[in-house]
């Protein structure tokens, strides 16, 4: 992470103890968090879930109305099979009719075929609304984590939000298409309902008789049953955490011998996955028999009742048979739906992790109305700034300068001092809480955020690159420009030896955040990466910092480079860096406490002179204890 | 260019990245062969198998038994009926009978049945288990070289979604075929006994079923793989997008990654349609002709019974067996839908377990006994994916003794120091630690004796003091202090308001660069190896602190070999010999004096810090 302690360590330097290092987690808690634990949300009620799917089925109505025809289609020819048997039996068979038994054969053929016609609609489309649903809500999730503030992303590891984001929504992608089969079993339960009671209503009432006795089991298993099923999700997500560390960090494990070690935690984890998910296996089948004895007794009764009144000629034994057809076929959509009750009880869960997401508000957002920023000057003010990550603990207190159009100005300060903090309020990744911060004379906060960055660019301190080809790296979120622009771009900065003697010259596809290069190279792209963006305003943090000193000259020519005609917000801990800008900006402990040129400061004495003089290379991480520096031998640079 | 045409280029490029990228050992397991393996791994769980399958066959044959049983006593009940009806209370207590039966075999088809679901999960369970353990041991023990080429992100979706897969067919397919199975074959033998001809029609959807499930398992394989593939793909973007958040926003790219995300996103979904298309085709064919039987078991057995070759009730049995293989003709679809997936989610998980090691004990490996620890480069060649990392390199560090490595970016500087701890083995020479060839020592012992620092240094969730302690779990709190103290990072630690106890790492503080360095520095130190190596680790520490890191070091390292590398000469300047390298080879050598009047690479770039110093000294 690019020297980010700025941002989350306001320093003091009298008292390094006071307020230092507050965990962003413990900040705010009841804003832009997520839940971790999932205890939270078992006051929630399942139905919300529910209603905020159906919300997203909303664009998809005309497919929804034809599965549903489709479905209702598909329960229809379910149901008319026993009846049709029933009446075969009773009208055909006994009767000896031998042309209605044919007439009835084909009817039964035309059944299998609108069978196969609606069990194929209602697969492809609902498996389309699900697929679409799932789409969106993924999109929606990603289009949130892009809006949401830097704030949250400071604070959220991203193992957890993949989890989210995969674990979860797959999760639902299962319920969801296990409901294909779920919405079939519901309608066709109201439908024998209906063909019972129109059968034999007495027999009807009597048969469902069972069906306060499920109820009332079910009512009381589920908040067991799903406590397990939450505990077990927990514990799954714990060992995927646990895996994402030591996949990144796998470098570390080996050479320091901790195979060993990380296998028995590994293996602790993963037992007591394994223990929780049999225990939810467990309560999760308990029903099954409770069902199945349902289904019995329920079959127990149509025979003596049914059977009674077929012997006192009430009744004819095909309808006695149709109901005995569909008792069994009555208690199958129950019986489904217990096996489905783990992968439902998943995706609640799930779909809470998703919901709780979506609805952490977006705390930097366009005002009404706002506009794209436009064609500004180029000039940055800073009007008596105030902000901290925590509002009650300000990290930059009434800080006001101005960089003119094409001027270079350089942020110096201890570290924690709160330079980071100004560069990212500069493009509005935080918003202030008092003052403003201008761009060309407009408030950063009255103009379209995506806007800001078609003025101003930033090379951090640690080059993040993707995972692509060199190319679009370069031309990240430019691709109007034409690659002729890129590969100029990358002359001037003196990228293009070395893009050259790659596999694959610029088409050469990197990996993980650029490895196969050295740090240098990969900050000479990020470079020619802002250089074809071509910002009015360049922010530059800490940006020479990990260069070696190969690299670091033709770095030096690029920034010329890359500077000129701009203006610039520099961080910088090398001297060389700072000594050419047109004016030096000092903080310390969130305070302005000087600005000038090199030579104006050097004849204040002040904090940058004292620097100065005891010939210290660098401004970073002279923390708390500045004065104790101040006795470290000289850096022979 | 015109736009749809880049985009068309843009997909394809993407999909050849993603074929190449996927792909990892380019090793295709064969479907049946992964399914295959699994089933081997639950096959070892004997008796847990052997158990549920058991109650597997006894819960379908219980549940081929209702239909019998309703046969029978409407069969019995209308004959009485036939006969005259005069003995009422013999038809009732035969109900009777017939009632209690059927709720006694319910009840011990729904224990069997529960048990058999239960041992099927839990089976299943056991397996994934073993499965994440041994995936997750192959991970730890891979060398860097796998490491460096594979995207976490992949690694990510083997090791969670791919093993679901795995463990939802251990569930649903493996322990479910032998319900199906069973309760096809109960009924069919019942059905085979009571009326062969009959029998026969009504199971004439079997072989339409069998035929029609394979060719659907076939094409649903050839998806899944795709389709994992492209999760792997988009978990990678996602994972990218986050970790890159702040490229992102300065960019205000917001928008061009959601559509990067999208086009993946799409494209998964369109893939998944097409695999439910084929899916729907096959399920809905299936029950086609299932219905259809019942047609030709109404036509069939309708005229018999009109011509009085058969009952009512034995019709009616036949109607209720066919009422029951509704149950296994709907599982068979989603049986071969989870094997399917099994066979390409196992196939990317075995496509790990089956990378050999590169680097690996020999059989005669003993742990090494370090005495004098003398390292001893003799004319080291390493190459790298065909391109020659490493040529002829031979060189000597003692104790005492430090050896400092500089040279151009990519010139092969941290290649050696990762050779040193057995990262990767040479390709040509051998490296000796007291006489003795690393490659013939264990490796656990090699790095015992090894500490490295890396420039970028990661860190893990937890507290510092956990994070110091990571090569050694139960080091007491002295010694993490000790560490700490030389690493230059005690004073900040303990002006944090947790002191040791801070988490950092993801979720915790943000530490800079040059603090994260003097951590992993305290973390190598910690265990006390005898060789110490510095990989350019404190290029983010001021030159101050770093001078006094390096004083310190000089105190306690009495008797350690330490090799560095460095691009800040200052670093190196009290180093006893220094190698300059350049593609690869040692193109100067000497101390900084020897160096010096040498008027060669090395003096350049001394001269090269001196005019950047100058800039600043003037």
């Amino acid at each position: 992470m690019p020297s980010n302690e700025d941002q989350k360590r306001p320093s003091n330097q009298r008292d390094p103890r006071a307020e230092v290092n507050k965990r962003p987690a413990e900040v705010e808690e009841e804003h832009q968090t997520l839940h971790e634990s999932d205890e939270e949300i078992f006051a929630e009620l399942d139905s919300t879930v529910f209603r905020r799917f159906f919300y997203y089925t909303k664009p998809y109505k005309r497919e929804m109305l034809i599965a549903l025809l489709a479905v209702a289609g598909f329960t229809v020819a379910n149901l008319s099979i026993p009846l049709i048997i029933g009446f075969g039996i009773d009208g055909a068979i006994e009767d000896g009719d031998k042309s209605l038994l044919a007439v009835l054969a084909v009817a039964m053929g035309v059944v299998a075929f609108g069978y196969w016609i609606t069990l194929y609609l209602q697969h492809i489309l609902i498996s389309r609304i699900t697929l679409e649903v799932l789409y969106d809500i993924r999109a929606d999730m990603f289009l949130q984590l892009q809006r949401l503030g830097m704030s949250f992303s400071d604070k959220t590891p991203v193992g957890g939000l993949m989890s989210r984001m995969f674990g979860d929504v797959g999760a639902l992608q299962e319920m969801l298409e296990s409901s294909i089969e779920v919405i079939g079993d519901l309608l066709t339960l109201v439908g024998i309902v209906a063909v019972l009671l129109y059968l034999d209503w007495q027999l009807g009432l009597i048969t469902m008789a069972v069906m306060p006795a499920l109820i009332l089991v079910r009512v009381l298993w589920q908040p067991i049953a799903r406590k397990a099923f939450l505990v077990m999700r927990r514990n799954s997500a714990i060992i995927g955490g646990y895996l994402d560390q030591n996949v990144s960090g796998v470098r570390v494990i080996q050479a320091l011998n901790r195979e060993d070690v990380n296998h028995d935690e590994m293996d602790g984890k993963v037992h007591t996955f394994f223990w929780s998910s049999v225990r939810a296996a467990r309560l999760g089948g308990i029903l099954m028999p409770t069902v199945e004895v349902m289904t019995g007794v329920a079959l127990a009764l149509v025979i003596i009742i049914g059977g009674g009144q077929v012997l006192s000629g009430e009744m004819g034994v095909g309808v006695m048979i149709a109901f005995l057809l569909y008792v069994q076929r009555f208690f199958e959509p129950i019986r489904q739906l217990t096996m489905h009750y783990a992968m439902l009880q998943r995706a609640v869960a799930s779909g809470h992790r998703i919901f709780e997401l979506l609805d952490i508000p977006v705390e930097i957002a366009d005002k009404e109305n706002s506009e794209p920023i436009g064609d500004i000057d180029g000039s940055v003010e800073f009007r008596d700034v105030t902000f901290g990550y925590d509002a009650s603990r300000p990290i930059l207190r009434n800080v006001s300068f101005a960089a003119n159009p094409g001027e270079t100005v350089a942020i110096v300060g201890p570290t924690g001092s709160g330079k980071t903090s100004l560069t990212s309020l500069a493009h509005r990744f935080y918003d202030v809480q008092g003052g403003a911060v201008l761009l060309g004379g407009i408030d950063v906060r009255d103009v379209v955020q995506e806007s800001i960055g078609s003025v101003m660019g930033m090379v951090l301190q640690e080059p993040f690159l993707f995972s692509q080809s060199v190319m679009e790296n370069i031309r990240y979120n430019t691709q109007h420009a034409t690659r002729e622009a890129a590969v100029e771009a990358c002359k001037i900065i003196g990228a293009h030896d070395f893009i050259m003697q790659l596999d694959d010259g610029y088409d050469s596809v990197l990996e993980q955040r650029g490895t196969n290069l050295s740090v240098g190279q990969r900050q000479l792209l990020s470079f020619a990466r802002a250089l074809v963006a071509d910002p009015k305003i360049l922010v530059l943090d800490e940006a020479t910092a990990n260069i070696d000193s190969y690299t670091e000259k033709i770095i030096q020519e690029a920034l010329l480079k890359l500077l000129s005609g701009r203006t610039a917000l520099v961080i910088a801990h090398r001297l060389s860096t700072i000594r050419n800008a047109d004016r030096i900006v000092v903080i310390e402990a969130g305070e302005l406490i000087e600005q000038g040129t090199h030579d104006e400061l050097l004849a204040l004495s002040g904090l940058y002179a004292r620097l100065w003089t005891t010939n210290y290379s660098s401004f970073d991480d002279i923390a708390g204890n500045a004065d104790d520096m101040m006795g470290a031998p000289a850096a022979s640079t | 260019m015109s736009s749809t045409l880049s985009e068309d280029q843009r997909r394809q490029q993407t999909r050849k990245r993603r074929s190449t990228r996927t792909r990892i050992t380019g090793s295709d397991l064969t479907g049946a062969s992964a399914v295959w393996r699994i089933v081997r791994i639950s096959a070892s769980y004997k008796w847990h198998l052997l158990a549920a399958i058991f109650l597997a066959i006894i819960s379908s044959v219980l549940q081929v038994m209702i239909p019998r049983l309703l046969g029978e006593g409407v069969d019995q009940a209308f004959t009485l009926i036939q006969d005259g009806g005069q003995n009422e209370d013999q038809i009732r207590s035969l109900l009777w009978d017939t009632a209690l039966l059927v709720i006694l075999v319910s009840f011990l088809r729904g224990t069997t049945g529960f048990g058999t679901m239960f041992l099927g999960e839990t089976l299943a369970q056991r397996v994934s288990t073993r499965l994440r353990m041994i995936f997750f041991d192959k991970l730890q023990a891979l060398s860097f070289s796998f490491h460096d080429n594979v995207h976490t992100g992949q690694l990510m979706s083997r090791g969670l979604s791919d093993i679901e897969g795995v463990r939802m067919f251990v569930q649903m397919g493996m322990v479910q075929i032998f319900r199906v199975v069973f309760m096809i074959v109960a009924a069919a033998v019942f059905m085979l006994l009571l009326d062969w001809q009959l029998a026969l029609l009504s199971l004439s959807f079997i072989p339409f079923m069998v035929f029609r499930s394979t060719k659907l398992r076939l094409s649903l394989r050839v998806f899944w793989r795709q389709i994992q593939d492209i999760l792997g793909e988009l978990s990678t973007s996602m994972q990218e997008n986050l970790a890159g958040v702040r490229v992102v926003r300065a960019f205000s790219a917001q928008r061009y990654e959601e559509k990067k995300f999208d086009t993946i996103a799409r494209e998964f979904v369109d893939l998944r349609m097409k695999a439910e298309r084929v899916h729907a085709r096959g399920s809905g064919f299936i029950s086609f002709s299932f219905i259809m039987a019942w047609a030709i078991l109404l036509w069939f057995g309708g005229s018999k019974v009109i011509d009085g070759n058969m009952t009512i009730g034995e019709l009616a049995q036949f109607f209720t067996f066919l009422a029951l293989l509704r149950f296994p003709v709907r599982m068979v679809t989603q049986i071969v839908n989870s094997t399917a997936r099994a066979a390409s989610a196992g196939g990317r998980i075995f496509e790990i377990l089956d990378i050999p090691p590169s680097v690996n004990d020999g059989p005669n490996a003993r742990p090494l006994e370090i005495s004098d620890s003398v390292v001893r480069f003799e004319d080291v060649s390493f190459h790298y994916d065909d391109t020659a990392a490493l040529e002829h390199i031979s060189f000597e560090a003692r104790p005492d003794h430090t050896v400092g490595i500089v040279g151009p970016p990519g010139s092969g500087k941290t290649s050696v120091v990762h050779l040193l701890p057995r990262f990767y083995d040479p390709t040509s020479g051998r490296i000796t630690v007291d006489g003795v060839d690393i490659r013939e020592a264990g490796v656990t012992s090699v790095r015992r004796s090894v500490g490295i620092v890396e420039q970028d240094p990661f860190l893990f969730n937890g507290s510092i003091r956990d994070n110091i302690r990571y090569g050694e779990n139960d080091a007491s709190d002295e010694r993490v202090i000790a560490a700490a103290k030389m690493a230059q990072i005690h004073d900040f630690i303990v002006g944090l308001p947790e002191g040791y106890d801070a988490m950092i790492g993801e979720r915790g503080v943000g530490l800079s660069g040059g603090q994260r360095q003097r951590v992993a520095i305290a973390r190598t130190l910690l265990p006390n190896p005898a060789v110490l190596i510095f990989d350019d680790s404190t290029s983010s520490v001021d030159a101050g602190t770093d001078a006094r890191i390096r004083s310190e070091l000089l105190k306690v390292s009495e008797g350690r070999t330490t090799i560095i590398v460095a691009h800040r000469l200052s670093s190196l300047s009290h180093a006893d010999e220094i190698l300059v390298l350049d593609s690869g080879r040692i193109v100067e050598r000497g101390n900084h004096n020897e160096l010096m009047a040498l008027d060669g690479r090395y003096r350049e770039l001394y001269d090269l810090q001196q005019t950047q110093a100058a800039e600043i000294d003037e």
